[in-house]
């Protein structure tokens, strides 16, 4: 877990730490991911935890990837935000076990992927359990298209426009789409 | 090496390196200096897709290198009074300082006396052969009793499975596609194939993990590696060659006449600026 020092003005004493921490997970959800502007952080499963320790107001993060570069802007939009709201001072913490699964990504958030076009995460990413032996599997499970819905399609590319989507093309519709990739 | 606390000396950082430390060494760098060789090909890849692959993977493999990076310099420096942390540990240390399995640091994109320039065979199996041998290491550091390792090889796992699943499928594309493809799979799979044998050392660090429950010893992974490696190999229609009696001995801080180069590439810019940040 590394340790962001806590900054900003104190919010009202007056204030109880689980009104300020109920404000907080509102604010939160509304924070947009950088780099999936059309979901939110509480969206995508990766706000962990907020509570109140000494006055401060604890944030709890954990990373999508290992080397998501969207990590320190995601740390530093939350502070902007809950600053902003006034529900300073905030410390931000990252968090990596357990580790961040696509399974977490919330309902609303997998609406919001398919309204914008992204295929979201199919199937459990957890039944792929780590220890136990895996199927030769050349080819991923087929996606459905978030525009047409066909199950027909193909894969064109096992990465994307980020390490968490791949792309993909519907042979009904004939148009390219992006897939959230079940980890 | 005995498996005591010893000294690596060097012009900018001597370290005192306990076992533990050097068997944490050993997977990081491994990932840095494989993500690295990866990052070579960005912009010039066979096709757009597999440049962002590699990219993609390059990026996964960083991550994953930083977070051992930054665990190994609160152990080292716990206090932070000497400022050891995760850059100084990247861009600062000497050759004999890091502890990566020589495969990773041999040229890839551009070549070396031994290998062709670009030939897109080699990529492509060092990331096979590393992507199985990482993901069974990483499924064995889960029950680490380091918790952080065990958290870093939570996410790592699930990479490191793509990243197989990903070279996997180039391996029996091009081992079982044209002729002129399956010769040089096979070709480069018989130049790689000598570094393999480092992965399955058993030294005194991998002893003394194993004892205190920290990591498996190399050695443990080869029968679940082999079997793994072999299915695709069978898929993809070529001969595992024969392990001869060349070892490689990066692991130990001794290197081949590439890691010279690829660190003075790597670490150029923080030793012109030191503690330049961007």
């Amino acid at each position: 877990m590394s340790n962001a020092h806590p900054t900003g003005a104190s919010v009202s004493s007056a204030v109880l730490p689980s009104e300020r921490c109920t404000a907080a997970w509102s604010v939160l959800a509304n924070v947009p991911d950088p780099e999936l502007p059309t979901v939110s952080l509480c969206d995508l499963g990766i706000v962990r935890d907020v509570h109140v320790d000494g006055g401060v107001l604890q944030v709890v993060l954990t990373p999508t990837y290992s080397g998501c570069p969207a990590t320190e802007v995601i740390s530093h939009s939350v502070q902007e935000a809950l600053l902003g709201a006034g529900l300073g001072p905030v410390s931000v913490k990252q968090q990596l076990a357990p580790a961040w699964t696509t399974d977490w990504i919330s309902e609303s958030g997998r609406e919001k992927l398919l309204a914008s076009g992204i295929a979201p995460p199919n199937g459990n990413a957890s039944m792929a359990s780590t220890g136990q032996a895996q199927p030769l599997r050349f080819f991923s499970r087929p996606v459905a298209c978030p525009r047409c819905g066909s199950g027909r399609t193909e894969r064109l590319s096992a990465y994307g426009s980020t390490a968490c989507k791949s792309m993909h093309r519907c042979l009904a519709c004939l148009e390219p789409f992006e897939h959230f990739k079940p980890i | 090496m005995n498996s005591g606390t010893f000294q690596v000396g060097s012009t900018s950082m001597a370290l005192q390196l306990s076992p533990a430390v050097c068997y944490l060494l050993r997977i990081a760098d491994t990932c840095l200096i494989h993500a690295q060789r990866l990052c070579e090909w960005c912009g010039h890849g066979p096709v757009l897709e597999e440049d962002i692959a590699l990219s993609n993977m390059a990026l996964d493999l960083l991550g994953q290198s930083r977070g051992l990076l930054g665990h190994v310099a609160t152990r080292l420096d716990p206090d932070g009074q000497e400022h050891i942390d995760e850059d100084r540990l990247a861009f600062l240390r000497d050759e004999r300082q890091f502890f990566n399995l020589t495969m990773v640091e041999q040229p890839m994109r551009r070549g070396s006396a031994h290998a062709p320039a670009g030939d897109f065979a080699d990529t492509v199996l060092r990331n096979f052969l590393l992507a199985s041998w990482l993901k069974l290491l990483w499924q064995r550091c889960l029950a680490s009793n380091d918790e952080t390792l065990a958290a870093i090889a939570g996410k790592a796992v699930k990479e490191a499975r793509y990243h197989q699943q990903h070279a996997g499928d180039w391996v029996v594309r091009l081992g079982d596609g044209t002729a002129e493809s399956a010769r040089r799979m096979q070709a480069a799979l018989v130049r790689i194939w000598p570094f393999t044998a480092e992965m399955f050392v058993r030294d005194a660090i991998d002893a003394d993990a194993e004892a205190s429950g920290l990591g498996p010893a190399r050695d443990s992974l080869q029968p679940d590696w082999r079997a793994d490696v072999q299915r695709f190999f069978s898929a993809a229609k070529l001969s595992l060659p024969e392990t001869g009696a060349f070892l490689s001995t990066g692991t130990q801080g001794r290197h081949s006449e590439h890691m010279g180069f690829i660190l003075a590439e790597m670490q150029s810019l923080q030793r012109q600026h030191p503690g330049g940040r961007w």
